[in-house]
């Protein structure tokens, strides 16, 4: 009985400590996040404004916003998924409707991983040699394409994934039908697996708002508000990259409240992308 | 396996109206084009990295030397950097990601899952130029005034550990940036264990409570032995994030192409070493040089990844068979 | 009503479409030293009715390989080319603003400007030899500074520079020793210390650490209020570093015997001349004649060198001497006819 009682205590508290310990490794987390975001708000909150919004990136000692720079981002995450987007589903269509058997389809979806992990500057570094030194100028449509590149893996996944979990059933009840195969995926699949590919959509709009690496060698930067994709364009992560490490306060200030506007985009994203996302789990 | 149920149910391609036939075109010719786009760029990356592969040779690889001016490039240094602030990040980020999984899976009440869950994942979500600004004005301060002065007065008079943790306490160095990668990685690592452990079927839960394990013994013996391959592909994954991090690390890793034993000092990877002078690179094979770092690590986080891959697949393999 | 919103349409266009009307837009890229100077100089130009530059700073060396794969009008440098290089590449090069770079120190109880240090000690503490603030070597030097048996934390910068350029040109030409070992560059192989990112990255290292001396543009020493160390001179002097000494450097320089402007500025001779003053120069292709946007950029320059001079000192940059931005005249005359 003692010997049993002494070990099924230390069973106990084995279970204590392990269990402790795991609350202590989700605190250690939570404050991480809780330590990032006060940096930022303290340091971003006074400097919001609704000059933010209205006004182009100023030149040292002079008054500004982050208009260009957020227009831009704005224009070229657009285009972005206007590239990306479709490529992506198809792409994914094409994964989820070929079977795990082809290997060829086996080594999209190996790629497609690579993809989703290799290091961005890689892309912008591809970018530059195919885009930029070609047409002779940094663009718009460069950066772009560089984010497309970026975002399209994340597409193809999600597309494939949620698509997969759509009921044989239903696809099968379509086919019987007589319908064509792509008006199966067209008005059977699509509709029924919205919902995660809008999911993955919006995850990776938030992936490629915050990427600076890409967007260094292809959009460049503009001092001024352009909307001419043909030319280099203002961009959030590069504003803020060049002005956080600048001498002058008043470009530090902006570059905070830039990163404070940025992070709060692509955090409502993600909280976006797991509320649509809620309904299916559920 | 509804994709084999497709491939059955349509007949194969000659038969197929001509609308199908060109939307498997379409469909297929996408997905080749995601092929494509790695292969282009991975020649691209080799492409420009050969002068630097043909000039050095091995040297390349083994070389300790980083000098500009006299045009001679090794990547041993930023390979080592590399290597030692990701696993820095593993060992912090394993055991926190498991930690997290573990209060997802069985110490949270219900209610609270959801929102911690959604917390921790939002860290994923921080642009990494965030976690920079955040790295060089904030954390490398506090890791200089308070961790690792402490670190360096508790560990470095012991034998053999002490020597890496012996060094002016800068705030900057492969410690901070380690630790800042492990907080970047700690979201998807324990998305994937907590993920997994619920995968485990109710049936071996509710046998192994049934016969008194607790919370712990039916985690650490039920479990993670059910789940072992999908936690190792998890961790891959981390260590591919890891692996090719920039902008964060090239912020607080000091960039000092120099081998120091002490993780307080500073130190370079590839990624840092890419950002920090590709723009600066002022001769041909400077900058074939810093884009054949590029291609090394192209190469390891592809191996790391395909591991990551080949691991996750065993799970679902061995879920099929069940 | 309706014209309400046809005058807002037409003032909106009017704001967006100078980009269209005038065809060339002019886009510029390098130094990161020179971008706050470029970017207010751009500002005030437009202002006035000129052309809108697009400036951004990438780095000396990125702005060297960008202006040769021509993806942007003008290249900006703190590092000047040599003609063979420029001929080779179809280039004129010529210099647009002078500043320098200041030696920083963190030092508990010394004021700024307080203490002195020669090239060649300079070069020691670079080179790892001079390792406490107490070494005979820097004391002998402060006869009435009692300086902390502190070590020294050497910090440089960890991105390729012009900065560096300038910095280690200088101790190149003052200790044979450097020259030797490590050699000039706009990043070079350190023998000791610890890097940071870009000026802000140095600066912040030089403030944490205690007894730690880095190199930092004029502007980061001022906008940081930092505590700077004097450094003698080719004429056994210390001068304060600032617009007057940088410019006594600047005029005491030779433009005129060298070809494409090829000099850099440090150790010049003079006795109130600064030893470390840095210049940037702008890269431009040798077209068959100024047309379009080479032109746009030649008239900014032009224009600025003219009206600029305001602005650069509110940013603590020098302007150049009229003798030198005479000679650019006749260059541009000269290469592009």
């Amino acid at each position: 009985m003692s010997a049993g009682g002494a070990r099924m205590l230390r069973r106990q508290v084995v279970n204590g400590l392990a269990l402790g310990l795991a609350t202590l490794a989700t605190l250690t987390g939570l404050i991480a996040l809780v330590w990032i975001l006060a940096t930022i708000l303290i340091n971003g909150a006074g400097a919001l404004g609704p000059h933010l919004f209205t006004r182009a990136t100023p030149p040292p000692g002079s008054e500004g916003g982050l208009l260009n720079a957020l227009l831009g981002s704005l224009m070229m995450t657009g285009l972005a998924v206007l590239l990306g987007t479709p490529i992506g589903i198809l792409a994914g269509t094409h994964l989820a409707e070929s079977g795990g058997r082809r290997w060829i389809a086996e080594a999209v979806r190996f790629v497609n991983d690579i993809l989703l992990s290799a290091p961005s500057i890689v892309t912008g570094l591809f970018v530059y040699e195919i885009i930029v030194q070609p047409s002779g100028h940094f663009s718009g449509i460069a950066g772009a394409v560089a984010m497309a590149m970026v975002l399209l893996p994340v597409v193809v996944r999600t597309t494939d994934e949620t698509l997969r979990l759509v009921p044989v059933s239903l696809r099968e009840a379509a086919l019987a039908l007589g319908a064509p195969l792509w008006r199966m995926v067209l008005f059977v699949l699509y509709p029924a697996a919205r919902a995660g590919m809008m999911t993955g959509l919006l995850l990776g709009i938030a992936r490629i708002s915050g990427e600076t690496a890409p967007l260094l060698f292809t959009a460049l930067n503009n001092q001024y508000l352009s909307f001419d994709l043909t030319r280099p364009m203002a961009n959030m992560p590069v504003v803020i990259f060049q002005f956080a490490l600048s001498p002058y306060p008043a470009w530090q200030q902006l570059a905070w409240a830039g990163a404070l506007l940025m992070t709060l985009f692509v955090l409502l994203l993600s909280l976006g992308a797991r509320f649509m996302l809620r309904p299916r789990r559920g | 396996m509804s994709g084999m149920a497709i491939a059955r149910a349509a007949p194969r391609a000659r038969r197929l109206p001509w609308g199908d036939r060109l939307f498997r075109l379409l469909l297929a010719s996408a997905a080749i084009l995601v092929l494509a786009l790695l292969g282009g760029t991975a020649l691209a990356i080799f492409w420009g990295a050969l002068p630097a592969f043909l000039h050095f040779g091995s040297r390349f690889l083994t070389g300790l030397a980083w000098d500009p001016v006299r045009q001679e490039f090794g990547a041993l240094v930023p390979i080592y950097g590399t290597l030692v602030t990701s696993a820095i990040a593993m060992v912090t980020a394993v055991p926190i990601s498991f930690g997290i999984a573990l209060f997802l899976t069985e110490v949270a009440p219900a209610w609270l899952r959801a929102p911690i869950g959604a917390a921790i994942e939002l860290l994923a979500g921080i642009p990494s130029i965030i976690y920079g600004m955040w790295g060089l004005f904030v954390f490398a301060p506090f890791m200089a005034d308070h961790v690792e002065p402490a670190l360096t007065a508790l560990l470095g008079p012991l034998p053999i550990l002490g020597v890496l943790f012996n060094g002016p306490p800068l705030g900057i160095g492969m410690l901070t940036a380690g630790l800042i990668l492990s907080i970047m990685v700690v979201p998807f690592i324990s998305a994937v264990m907590r993920d997994v452990f619920l995968l485990v079927p109710l049936a071996l839960r509710e046998a192994a409570v049934g016969l008194g394990a607790t919370r712990w013994e039916l985690v650490w013996r039920v479990v993670l032995p059910q789940t072992r391959s999908a936690v190792m592909g998890g961790i891959f994954l981390g260590l591919g994030r890891a692996l090719g991090e920039t902008m964060a690390v090239t912020f607080v890793l000091g960039n000092a192409h120099e081998f120091s034993a002490s993780l307080l000092m500073p130190s370079t990877s590839i990624a840092a070493a890419i950002a920090n002078e590709f723009t600066e690179a002022d001769s041909n094979l400077y900058r074939s040089s810093l884009i054949a770092l590029g291609f090394l690590l192209f190469v390891i986080t592809f191996v790391v990844l395909a591991l990551a891959k080949w691991l996750l697949a065993r799970l679902s393999a061995g879920e099929a068979r069940r | 009503m309706k014209s309400a919103i046809a005058a807002l349409a037409l003032a909106l266009l009017s704001g967006f479409v100078p980009g269209f009307a005038n065809a060339a837009e002019i886009t510029g890229a390098g130094s990161t030293f020179v971008y706050p100077l470029l970017a207010k100089w751009s500002d005030d130009y437009s202002k006035q009715g000129g052309a809108k530059i697009n400036y951004q700073s990438i780095g000396s060396g990125g702005g060297i390989a960008q202006i040769k794969a021509a993806t942007v009008t003008f290249g900006a440098s703190d590092m000047p080319l040599p003609p063979a290089d420029l001929h080779e590449a179809g280039l004129i090069q010529f210099p647009a603003v002078i500043g320098g770079v200041v030696p920083a120190v963190n030092l508990p109880g010394v004021a700024p400007g307080a203490l002195r240090l020669t090239g060649p000690a300079l070069a020691d503490i670079y080179l790892g030899r001079v390792k406490t603030w107490n070494d005979p070597e820097i004391v002998s030097l402060n006869p009435g500074l009692t300086l902390p048996a502190l070590a020294i934390t050497v910090v440089h910068r960890s991105d390729g520079s012009g900065t560096t350029f300038n910095w280690v040109d200088y101790l190149a030409k003052v200790s044979p020793e450097w020259k030797a070992r490590v050699g000039e560059g706009t990043s070079v192989s350190w023998p000791t210390g610890v890097g940071g990112k870009g000026n802000e990255g140095v600066a912040a290292y030089v403030q944490r650490i205690k007894g730690a001396i880095g190199y930092l543009e004029y502007a980061y020493i001022l906008q940081n209020k930092m505590t700077y160390a004097l450094v003698q001179n080719a004429a056994g002097r210390y001068p304060e570093p600032g617009k007057a000494s940088f410019q006594e450097a600047a005029a005491s320089a030779e433009w005129s015997k060298t070809s494409d402007f090829d000099l850099v500025l440090t150790n010049a001779p003079g006795d109130g001349a600064y030893p470390i003053t840095a210049t940037s120069f702008i890269l431009i292709h040798r077209t068959a004649g100024a047309t379009g946007a080479v032109k746009g950029a030649l008239d900014f320059f032009r224009w600025a060198f003219a009206h600029g001079d305001a602005s650069a000192e509110a940013l603590d940059y020098v302007p150049l001497p009229a003798s030198l931005t005479a000679a650019i005249e006749a260059y541009w005359q000269a290469n592009l006819p």
